[in-house]
């Protein structure tokens, strides 16, 4: 067993997302955390577990069942100064607040030259494989990285969670932070009790190679990682694999370093092929690396439906079949 | 003088035919119901109650999937839809699945609902009914949609929605509600008290002293009645549907109600937010205990009834089990090939690639 320093511990993604909210509420008395069920309930995922208790009914707000009132009360309190972290229970509810986070969180600063700001986090669990219902399972990042404005945000892990996560409190302008459901629980990571941030915008490369370059987010890195894992051991090539972390804006120099490296492309991720966030990595890769490409980038998507009902959703999710037939057909093209 | 909101709220007091004894305590109220009539809502009820049983106990033999619990709700949930028609049209939320099967969903296919299989969600021909509603709140407004389509088609037939108290608190909910106002649909709108939207009670959700009267705002009829008596939910929704049928315009029934289990099978713990003295508190008002009383104090009902229509219920529902069980599974593809009328051929493609790799 390794052992852990006592400033150190070994925590769920799901613990490091509490640990984050906890460390900003009582560092700065203007945060506080909104949404359904957060309170007496610690959320339906228990991210804002012992919370209440912690910082009261004034922090720790269960607000009515309406998301387009979350968004819009948590715009309303970030231009009177306060730093809201609102939660939607799942992203695939987040559709009522569509039109504030469209049209006034994100603009707020521009259209008021600067006099008012919406310093503000929306964190929603998101992604397919949990047996959840309907809707429960959507991936629609990439409407949201289409929002001028808005920064998008997704750990893997429960390390890069409590980082990320206070930097996007920190962050002066609005950031969704979407937190794949997959990886709440399965597998803990070393987390520093102190605070820490991580950079937004910044990818990491969480596997080095020389022969492909994987990019991918969400719960599909650690999919991924074992495809690649399992690959690398029958064959005589090797992969980056690169955890992007933030959608928008995208890390451009990590990209076009790996792509220069190993001319050969995997995008994977769970959305729709149709308007993902896979064509804003295609367009750096030709801005940014083109020449260096030494086959057709492929992608590994989810198909042009809505996820399915959940009997389904595992033929729907990229499986490492497909991941690994994406990378031969990048190295054998 | 008064301030208009007390003198609203005073005007909203709780509706209630029959009392926790089952004794009638409102004669005038009395709806008009045949003996046989009585007795199939008592029929329906326990079978309900059984088949609540029946189905959180299979989804903890992971043999079901999604469940929201049921018991508690009878009288509110099959008192509403005793009142209706087979023409009219039901929009229902996730835990309204009794009142589809009692519109002619059959029991294997609300089995398949919970096991994620699509062929739950297919309404067969006849059934007016949408899938249970998944996103809270969107089908208030639709169902003004639809009221509005069946006035426009000069049908005697309604448009029914069912949300909870949280559902009360979305945008659509007050959009639907002043849609149906202005065009004066055929439309008459549920919201099923049960106290708490999960963990949330509903004194959170509202400074409103009553849901009911949030009619007022939008210019229709609100009533709140007691969701634990049936006699009072079925005579407050036949009313509705008929001032509905009537050009009279749309109505809020506000059923003050509670929901014995957890939220949904997935892991909500009620402890956490309630007391088990308000569970018992509510308990004493069961619909079924207090209407089981009504009906043997009028001799039409007894034990023997009620151990048939358990055994029935229990038969009924192993048999369904096992047909949901039997049902093919889908495949992606299937779900691909529906899609649009006419596949564009990014999805053909994406189905070619699917089938001919994948699926092997
Ligand atoms: C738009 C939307 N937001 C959030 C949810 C998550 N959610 C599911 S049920 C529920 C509580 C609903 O409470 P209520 O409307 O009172 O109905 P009940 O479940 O008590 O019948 C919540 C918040 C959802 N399904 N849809």
């Amino acid at each position: 067993m390794t052992t852990v320093a006592a400033d150190v511990k070994k925590l769920t993604m799901i613990q490091a997302i509490t640990d984050a909210m906890r460390t900003m509420l009582d560092e700065d008395d203007s945060v506080l955390v909104l949404g359904q069920d957060v309170g007496i309930n610690g959320g339906v995922f228990r991210a804002t577990e012992g919370l209440l208790n912690e910082f009261g009914e004034d922090r720790v707000i269960d607000t009515p069942l309406a998301e387009s009132g979350i968004v819009g009360t948590s715009v309303g309190l970030a231009v009177n100064g306060f730093k809201p972290i609102a939660e939607m229970q799942f992203f695939g509810f987040i559709y009522p607040a569509f039109n504030q986070l469209m049209t006034h969180a994100t603009r707020m600063r521009q259209r008021s030259l600067g006099r008012y700001t919406v310093p503000m986090v929306i964190r929603a669990p998101y992604g397919a494989g949990v047996k959840a219902p309907e809707i429960h399972s959507d991936s629609v990042e990439a409407l949201f990285t289409h929002i001028p404005g808005l920064k998008v945000v997704t750990p893997s892990n429960g390390y890069d969670a409590k980082g990320l996560l206070i930097a996007s409190i920190e962050d002066p302008d609005p950031v969704l932070f979407i937190e794949p459901m997959r990886c709440y629980r399965t597998g803990r990571t070393e987390v520093p009790a102190e605070k820490y941030t991580i950079e937004l915008g910044k990818a990491k490369t969480v596997r080095e190679g020389d022969d492909v370059t994987v990019l991918t987010w969400g719960a599909m890195v650690n999919d991924t990682m074992k495809a690649v894992e399992q690959w690398e051991k029958e064959h005589q090539a090797t992969c980056d694999v690169i955890d992007l972390r933030t959608l928008y804006p995208l890390d451009r120099d990590t990209i076009k370093t790996s792509v220069e490296k190993t001319g050969r492309v995997v995008i994977v991720h769970e959305a729709p092929e149709t308007g993902g966030v896979s064509g804003d990595i295609l367009s750096v890769i030709n801005d940014e690396a083109l020449f260096y490409l030494k086959a057709p980038v492929q992608k590994v998507t989810g198909f042009d439906t809505p996820v399915p009902v959940y009997s389904l959703e595992n033929e729907y999710l990229p499986s490492a079949r497909k991941i690994t037939w994406a990378i031969e057909e990048a190295l054998h093209y | 003088m008064k301030r208009t909101l007390e003198q609203i709220e005073e005007q909203f007091q709780t509706f209630q035919i029959m009392n926790e004894e089952g004794e009638i305590v409102n004669e005038n109220a009395m709806p008009d119901l045949s003996d046989e009539d009585l007795k199939e809502i008592m029929r329906r009820m326990v079978y309900t109650r059984i088949l609540d049983q029946r189905s959180i106990a299979l989804n903890r033999q992971g043999r079901l999937g999604f469940y929201a619990p049921t018991a508690g709700q009878e009288a509110s949930q099959l008192g509403s839809h005793y009142a209706l028609a087979q023409e009219d049209f039901i929009l229902p939320a996730y835990r309204d699945v009794p009142q589809l099967i009692w519109h002619g969903l059959p029991l294997y296919q609300a089995f398949l609902f919970s096991k994620g299989h699509y062929k739950g969600n297919q309404m067969p021909e006849g059934v007016n009914a949408l899938s249970p509603q998944i996103i809270i709140g969107a089908q208030i407004t639709q169902a003004a949609g639809v009221g509005l389509g069946l006035k426009k088609r000069g049908k005697e037939a309604i448009a029914i929605t069912y949300t909870g108290d949280g559902g009360a608190s979305q945008g659509d909910f007050y959009e639907g509600l002043n849609f149906a106002g202005a065009y004066a649909a055929q439309t008459v709108f549920v919201v099923q008290n049960n106290q708490f939207a999960i963990s949330v009670p509903v004194d959170k959700q509202s400074a409103a002293e009553t849901i009911a009267q949030k009619a007022v705002a939008a210019g229709i009829e609100g009533i709140q009645v007691d969701g634990m008596d049936v006699l009072a939910v079925y005579a407050a929704t036949q009313e509705a549907r008929n001032r509905a049928i009537n050009g009279e315009g749309p109505t809020l029934i506000e059923t003050m109600t509670y929901r014995y289990g957890p939220h949904t099978m997935a892991g909500d713990d009620p402890t956490r937010y309630r007391t088990d003295e308000m569970d018992d508190e509510w308990e004493k008002k069961d619909p079924i205990v207090r209407f089981r009383k009504y009906l043997e104090n009028k001799d039409l009902w007894s034990e023997d009834e009620e151990n048939e229509v358990v055994e029935k219920a229990k038969e009924e529902i192993k048999a369904a089990i096992k047909e949901a069980d039997n049902t093919p599974k889908q495949k992606v593809t299937d779900l691909i090939s529906i899609m649009h009328e006419e596949l564009p051929s990014n999805l053909k493609e994406q189905m070619e690639e699917y089938e001919e790799k994948e699926s092997k």
